[in-house]
């Protein structure tokens, strides 16, 4: 086979390339950036975050998010959100979540039935 | 069986399955895991649409089965164009690549949801949105490199000015294209070429990059007629190894 002269390819059938030793510094803010991804069963639903993406933007975050994230299960919408956007508590005042024991009615014991009524209804679909 | 609608159900399914192979050649090479899994991802979808338009045309001409139009079919009966043929150079090609000839395609499924070829139309409507991700992909690619720093931009340039006459051979005329176009099946390769060239030339220009100049002459044709870049044969080879052992093997 003979490979045209301008051609010049990973594959070592043809000219073979030297690959470019890359000695670029990235600064700060530079290079990909990471993103949580949310992913919508349907319509309706609430987005339910499923893992992290790196991308250069958004965008590309959310094309990325497609297929890592959508591929394998129903799909109809995706959120996408700057890691670096995300404000949270630290895990060392987590004592703030420590209900004191007489607050105990505070707490939605209601969502159990819920749970039971899902399971129930899921189980006479199936039937 | 209609001579056009063979050429044109050819060349479009060989122009993916080429590429798609050619992609495909990148897993575990991208240039990041993402990206890596995303490129994978839409070569397996071009297999695909080979695929079913393989299908289309052993359904009409029952001799040639699918299996075998893809891996059997002599050399000068495949109807690709150079640009899908040629090897992988660095990621900056491939890119490219990718987009001239993704816009292409999303264009001309386009048309084919107008066809009155139905078995056509129907899979127009099928694939439309794995194009559509397509063109977004490499459309987001080529602006964030376009406009990513200086050695970015110029590659960018370089890859676009290298592909672009390969990209123009994606429209040269085939056999039967004029009976398609009176009997409303396909309106033929010219108006897809304008179409495209309107396009892209304002996709390039809002990137931040400069259209390559044209001319007649510029698009590298041959491979509508059987007249192949000498990278076809190697890869082709490599794509039958399995059946070129076992000739019953399905893929």
């Amino acid at each position: 086979m003979q490979a045209p002269k301008t051609m010049k390819s990973f594959d070592p059938r043809v000219n073979r390339i030297t690959p470019i030793e890359d000695k670029t510094e990235l600064l700060p803010g530079e290079g990909l950036l990471a993103f949580e991804v949310f992913h919508q069963k349907k319509r309706g639903d609430h987005h339910i975050h499923v893992g992290s993406v790196r991308a250069a933007n958004a965008t590309q975050a959310l094309l990325f998010a497609k297929e890592q994230y959508a591929r394998r299960q129903h799909c109809v919408n995706l959120w996408v959100v700057n890691t670096s956007d995300i404000t949270s508590f630290d895990y060392e005042d987590a004592d703030i979540f420590e209900t004191a024991i007489d607050k105990e009615y505070r707490e939605a014991y209601g969502f159990k039935v819920r749970d039971k009524i899902n399971a129930y209804k899921k189980e006479n679909q199936t039937k | 069986m209609n001579i056009g609608l063979k050429n044109l159900l050819l060349k479009t399914a060989d122009d993916s399955f080429i590429v798609g192979h050619r992609n495909s050649e990148w897993t575990g090479f991208g240039p990041f895991m993402e990206e890596d899994i995303a490129f994978a991802s839409m070569a397996q979808d071009k297999i695909g649409h080979a695929w079913a338009l393989y299908k289309l045309v052993e359904q009409m001409e029952p001799d040639h089965s699918a299996e075998w139009l893809a891996f059997q079919r002599p050399l000068k009966e495949f109807k690709s164009c150079h640009l899908v043929e040629l090897p992988n150079a660095e990621y900056d090609f491939s890119l490219i690549r990718h987009f001239l000839f993704d816009e292409a395609e999303l264009l001309r499924y386009t048309l084919f949801l107008e066809s009155s070829f139905e078995p056509l139309t129907h899979l127009a409507r099928k694939i439309k949105g794995e194009l559509k991700y397509h063109t977004m992909h490499a459309e987001t690619f080529l602006f964030q490199l376009a406009n990513g720093n200086e050695v970015s931009k110029a590659r960018m340039q370089s890859a676009l000015n290298e592909c672009f006459p390969y990209a123009l051979g994606l429209f040269e005329s085939f056999e039967g294209e004029k009976e398609l176009i009176q009997e409303g099946i396909y309106p033929g390769e010219q108006v897809l070429k304008d179409k495209w060239l309107a396009a892209i030339a304002e996709m390039i220009a809002e990137a931040g990059l400069k259209m390559p100049e044209f001319h007649a002459a510029s698009s590298v044709e041959g491979g509508r007629n059987g007249y192949h870049s000498d990278f076809l044969l190697p890869l082709l080879t490599e794509m039958r190894e399995v059946i070129a052992i076992d000739p019953n093997a399905e893929w």
